[in-house]
């Protein structure tokens, strides 16, 4: 009969630690904005988190690109409606796959390296260090990180859309033979720069928002050992896809919804 | 302090590179922006009815592609719509009684325009206009056509040549 009691105290946990968030994210969310003025902090970060997660973005979006033009060209061209291979390409980055696909790389290649990171200063209690010495380390060190999210998600996005979009150039245009006038007026004539261009930058930054507060949030109240720390850069990496995903469903349905 | 130079200046080039592709996705992705034919001389053409005739539409002779849908108008004094071709330099022999139509590839393809070359010793220059066209086939104008004229007499009317209207 203990088990009912487990579920009594899973639920509770589960309530307290989404308190605990809510007012971490009000504290990080002042701290942030004091953090601006310390900017060099940020671009730091910056380094660490948007142009490390650079290769990653511009491998992955290229080849993206490059599978979403041979499949979209064999699965076309049986309608006669190859013609059309620019506009799928281009929508399907734009809307969905450039701001998920670099989110999800984005949680696995600098979210995780962030929990660790914050993770490890509390196990080694440089954190605690700081406190002593009457410094928070809040707007030192967490919210740099958390701004630096901010920005380069978007960023990383952006160039993640523009590589694939190349990518299914090299493949439809280049290697199957469709005319390039064709591929870039089909894209220039459906894709709409505020309703597809813009809500793909407001999704990223969405992502940028929520999967950087779980990765401070996870390191920042990290079990201080190293099985804490390896568990939380874990939770860090399926939380936040699970976010993405969910979120994504959320945000498609509202933006494109009354489509 | 040098270090931190370096830094920044990475950053400063990634911050920069991830504008540029936001530049590219709303310039070339996006609908703010035209491009050219480079090394092109124009011919003008009047259509009745261009359907669905869109920018840098191909322009094809035998089926290969010379040049492009650069601009579409419409006449003021006869209602008819003008379309700018950007013809690649290299084809500078086309002849003056040369025909223009706008076809469609493909049953619900994109719609470009194919020339036809006629028998003239005299070829088009920059400026000149394609006497002879024929406009694009309307589904709807077509199939009405055929329902009112009833099963037996069913020609397309639609695609005249507007040739001697203008002459």
């Amino acid at each position: 009969m203990n088990w009912i009691a487990d579920v009594g105290a899973k639920a509770l946990s589960i309530v307290s630690n989404l308190g605990l968030a809510g007012r971490f994210f009000a504290i990080l969310a002042g701290a942030s904005l004091r953090a601006l003025g310390r900017f060099s902090l940020v671009i730091k970060q910056l380094y660490a988190v948007g142009v490390l997660t650079l290769l990653i973005i511009l491998v992955s979006g290229l080849f993206v690109g490059m599978v979403l033009g041979l499949q979209g060209y064999y699965t076309l061209v049986s309608f006669g409606a190859e013609s059309s291979l620019g506009l799928v390409v281009a929508l399907s980055l734009t809307r969905e796959l450039g701001p998920v696909l670099s989110a999800l790389l984005f949680a696995g290649r600098a979210g995780s390296a962030l929990t660790a990171e914050i993770g490890l200063m509390k196990a080694t209690q440089q954190l605690d260090a700081m406190e002593m010495m009457a410094t928070d380390p809040v707007p030192m060190v967490i919210a740099p990180r958390f701004l630096a999210g901010l920005i380069a998600l978007p960023l990383l996005s952006a160039i993640f859309t523009a590589v694939g979009v190349i990518g299914g150039y090299l493949i439809g245009v280049q290697q199957l033979g469709l005319d390039s006038g064709v591929y870039w007026s089909a894209m220039q004539e459906g894709v709409d720069f505020y309703a597809d261009i813009i809500n793909g930058v407001i999704k990223s930054m969405v992502f940028g928002l929520i999967v950087t507060f779980i990765a401070v949030y996870q390191g920042y109240f990290a079990i201080p050992t190293s099985e804490g720390v390896s568990r939380a850069t874990t939770r860090t990496v399926v939380n936040a896809s699970l976010s993405v995903l969910g979120l994504d469903y959320v945000l498609t349905a509202l933006m494109f919804g009354e489509v | 302090m040098q270090q931190k130079r370096g830094i920044d200046f990475i950053v400063g080039l990634f911050v920069l590179g991830g504008l540029a592709a936001l530049v590219f996705l709303a310039l070339r992705v996006g609908n703010l922006s035209s491009a050219s034919v480079n090394n092109a001389y124009h011919l003008y053409a009047e259509f009745d009815n261009i359907g669905g005739l869109k920018l840098k539409a191909p322009v094809t002779m035998a089926g290969v592609n010379i040049g492009r849908v650069t601009d579409v108008k419409i006449d003021k004094e006869f209602y008819t719509a003008v379309v700018e071709l950007s013809i690649d330099a290299n084809y500078d022999n086309l002849p003056e009684d040369t025909s223009a139509a706008i076809l469609t590839s493909g049953l619900l393809g994109a719609q470009y325009v194919g020339l036809e070359p006629g028998a003239e010793e005299t070829y088009l220059k920059q400026g000149d206009k394609i006497e002879i066209t024929q406009s694009s086939l309307v589904l709807e104008n077509l199939i009405s056509t055929f329902v009112t004229s009833g099963a037996g007499g069913g020609s397309a009317a639609q695609s005249n040549s507007n040739a001697d209207e203008f002459e």
